[in-house]
């Protein structure tokens, strides 16, 4: 039964231009495999997973590349057949060096041998379709990569209740999700009934900001007798809609406890990407090597939604999509609020990366920090309810524990409040630095404290 | 006469207060043992906590009562280390002083810069995004956190690049925790020979970045036969706890990575 939600606003959010009109039109192409692929092994969140290749083995498509290293981890696969060329420390689409390998692809693409006729998912307990979502390497498609067989696995005591499927796409220039909406609805909905199978919620929401009209009819056609309680919410566009904890609110009108997790409200949020890729992984026992990427921005040739194998170089999508346009100024991974700035092309593409955006010189504007002015500005945008203005001073000042006092850890590192500054300062990165900071003098408390009662 | 009853008055509670302070005194003091604050008064009075204790009184006071070693003050070094060992009898036991050194020759000279930095001036906000446009993952990005952690202002950034003044250094090992790329070390004032780079990519990477990044030849082990010198990951590591004497060495590295430096009081870098 379709019933739209009821509509509740989260606080605080932006309205940034979207300049999604570019691609959203774009059917998603598929592009040939390229000659190199860079595959990182920290694409998700938690350890990094554990190579079980070594130069020059020879791989074929979807022969897992590393396995998980911890409970909060994941397997990697290989994109394409070909030959290991390295297995070493390289620059990865964070910024960071990671381990990365890298596959010199044969040309042939082979798959694994099909080993087993797609599986009959509707009569395997809960428990096996976990242990499959796990085997084909899904994490979260939506940016932050967490590995969805942990989020499906909630520790005794906590029931999940509520499942979310994020279409809310709030990022501006990025279509990637709306593009799966419009083409795949059908298969979003079979990765919902897998994943209502494995949780047994009691209730389904679907949320889609309200300027994707099409996307909402696609799912309402896809969805017209699903058997269960299901509400498609349109929830209201503006930035950070697609937020976690904020699609919670909007949806449920629940908030996640300072410091909790969705399972805290009973809710479980997954990226409509990441439905579809459960489908691949349950039914078709094909892990996740693959993922649409929104190329755009006023700097690329072409924009496009590119369906491209992981791992596929920077240099390689750009190539594909028609070349640099006159004199590029940023190339940032992912969209222009929580991306992250390149500092070089030849890096391969993750599970998570939706959206490679090209902004030419003219786009990117430089400003220098001035001091607060003491507006309140970024204090209405903050969708965390947090005290932007107090946190980077507290933090510029080096002043970590009244940042930890002020909640500093449950910035989500949106940018509403950096976007809303009129003195230009950078708050999110203040942010930023001041989690790391309070982090790591958590840590060393903790070591501090064990060490004591060691010692006593 | 209303003059003198005011003065009467106050100058009356006055008497009374001084007489129940000077009681009080009498019966009420708390003994404090002389040599806290002989000792006190040698330490620098600096309270820079580098001692482990929450000021120099404290750490005069645990010296004193609770036997606490009297070389921990990182500034007053053996000079005061000695002084408070005549003042209380107490043998003083001799470590070299511990200078810090950054282990990176990359400065804007060397390095050529690949993209711009518009993020935070603080390294590891820098770090958290890949550094500041050195191409160098391993070397120094020069935005002074170190510099600013440095209670005594010993580390200067010299285009680009941070630099320890020796003869400054207090031994405190602020920076060395400060720094995101674990470029800083402790090693023994004595100690000349030094190979500043810290990169562990192979000779080609390193030298497509940096024109004086160790490239792994192995020249310099060779000339030394591993004694004092030997390679790790890529990189010429010195082994600072042996001293190493034949300056010979620094000729035979073609990068010029390998420097002398003499550290100690009274020595500018």
């Amino acid at each position: 039964m379709i019933t739209l939600g009821a509509l509740f606003n989260p606080r605080g959010g932006i309205h940034p231009a979207y300049h999604k009109d570019s691609t959203e039109s774009l059917p998603v192409e598929a592009m040939p495999v390229p000659k190199s692929l860079y595959v990182a092994l920290n694409q998700h969140l938690g350890a990094p997973s554990k190579p079980v290749v070594k130069k020059g083995d020879v791989v074929v498509r979807g022969q897992p590349l590393a396995e998980p290293a911890g409970y909060v981890s994941s397997w990697v696969h290989a994109p394409t057949s070909g030959v290991i060329r390295s297995v070493e420390s390289r620059l990865t689409a964070s910024g960071q060096l990671g381990p990365v390998v890298e596959i010199e692809a044969d040309g042939r693409d082979e798959g694994l041998p099909c080993t087993s006729a797609p599986a009959e998912w509707r009569n395997l307990p809960a428990r096996e379709l976990v242990e499959m979502v796990l085997a084909g390497g899904v994490i979260g498609m939506g940016g932050a990569g967490f590995p969805t067989q942990v989020k499906l696995l909630p520790p005794q005591g906590k029931v999940i209740h509520t499942l979310i499927i994020n279409g809310a796409e709030c990022e501006p220039y990025l279509t990637a999700d709306y593009r799966i909406m419009i083409e795949q609805s059908e298969k979003i909905r079979q990765g919902v009934e897998i994943l209502h199978r494995i949780l047994n919620a009691t209730k389904v929401f679907i949320a889609v900001e309200d300027n994707k009209p099409a996307a909402i009819s696609a799912l309402e056609k896809a969805f017209r007798d699903f058997a269960g309680e299901l509400a498609i919410v349109v929830v209201k566009t503006k930035y950070p809609q697609g937020a976690e904890k904020q699609l919670i609110y909007s949806c449920t009108r629940r908030e996640v406890p300072s410091g909790g997790l969705p399972m805290d409200v009973g809710a479980l949020v997954e990226n409509v990407g990441t439905a579809t890729a459960i489908v691949d992984a349950v039914v078709a026992h094909r892990p996740l090597v693959e993922r649409i990427v929104t190329v755009t921005g006023d700097a690329i040739g072409q924009p496009k939604n590119v369906l491209a194998r992981t791992g596929t170089s920077f240099r390689d999508l750009i190539a594909f999509c028609g070349g640099i346009r006159g004199n590029p100024g940023k190339v940032i991974c992912g969209g222009p609020m929580m991306g992250v700035a390149q500092s070089s092309i030849d890096v391969g593409m993750n599970k998570t990366t939706s959206g490679l955006l090209l902004l030419s010189r003219a786009q990117i504007q430089q400003y220098s920090s001035m001091p607060c002015i003491g507006c309140g500005r970024c204090v209405q945008a903050c969708p965390s309810g947090l005290l932007p203005c107090f946190l980077s001073e507290n933090i510029e000042a080096e002043n970590y524990g009244e940042a930890e006092a002020l909640n500093v850890l449950d910035c989500i590192e949106c940018g509403a409040c950096a976007f809303e500054c009129p003195a230009h300062r950078p708050l999110v990165q203040h942010m930023r630095m001041g989690k790391a900071k309070v982090l790591q003098r958590r840590r060393q408390r903790e070591a501090k404290a064990g060490q004591k009662e060691k010692a006593s | 006469m209303e003059l003198l009853i005011q003065t009467l008055i106050i100058g009356g509670t006055g008497l009374v207060c001084a007489a129940i302070l000077a009681v009080a005194a009498r019966f009420l003091s708390v003994h404090e043992d002389p040599r806290v604050e002989a000792v006190g008064n040698l330490l620098p009075g600096i309270n820079c906590g580098t001692c482990g204790f929450a000021g120099c009184g404290e750490y005069a006071r645990d010296i004193v009562l609770h036997g606490a070693p009297i070389n921990l003050c990182k500034p007053g070094g053996s000079e005061i280390a000695a002084k408070i060992g005549a003042s209380i009898g107490v043998q003083v036991p001799t470590d070299e002083r511990q200078v810090a050194i950054v282990l990176c020759k990359g400065d804007d000279g060397a390095v050529k810069r690949g993209v711009d930095y518009n993020g935070l001036l603080d390294c590891s906000a820098a770090q958290q995004i890949g550094g500041n446009g050195k191409p160098c993952r391993y070397g120094c990005m020069g935005l002074a956190s170190c510099a600013r952690s440095c209670p005594v202002g010993a580390i200067e950034i010299r285009k680009g690049l941070a630099i320890v003044h020796p003869d400054l250094c207090i031994s405190c090992a602020k920076c060395v925790s400060v720094c995101p790329r674990k470029l800083i070390r402790m090693i023994p004032e004595s100690r000349s020979i030094h190979v500043l780079c810290s990169s562990m990519d192979r000779g080609p990477d390193v030298r497509k970045v940096c024109s004086v990044g160790c490239i792994a030849c192995t020249l310099c082990a060779k000339a030394v036969n591993n004694q004092g010198i030997s390679m790790k990951n890529n990189l010429a590591v010195v082994d600072y706890s042996v001293p190493l004497s034949d300056e010979g060495v620094i000729a035979k590295c073609p990068q010029h990575t390998l420097e002398k430096r003499v550290g100690g009081k009274g020595v500018c870098a």
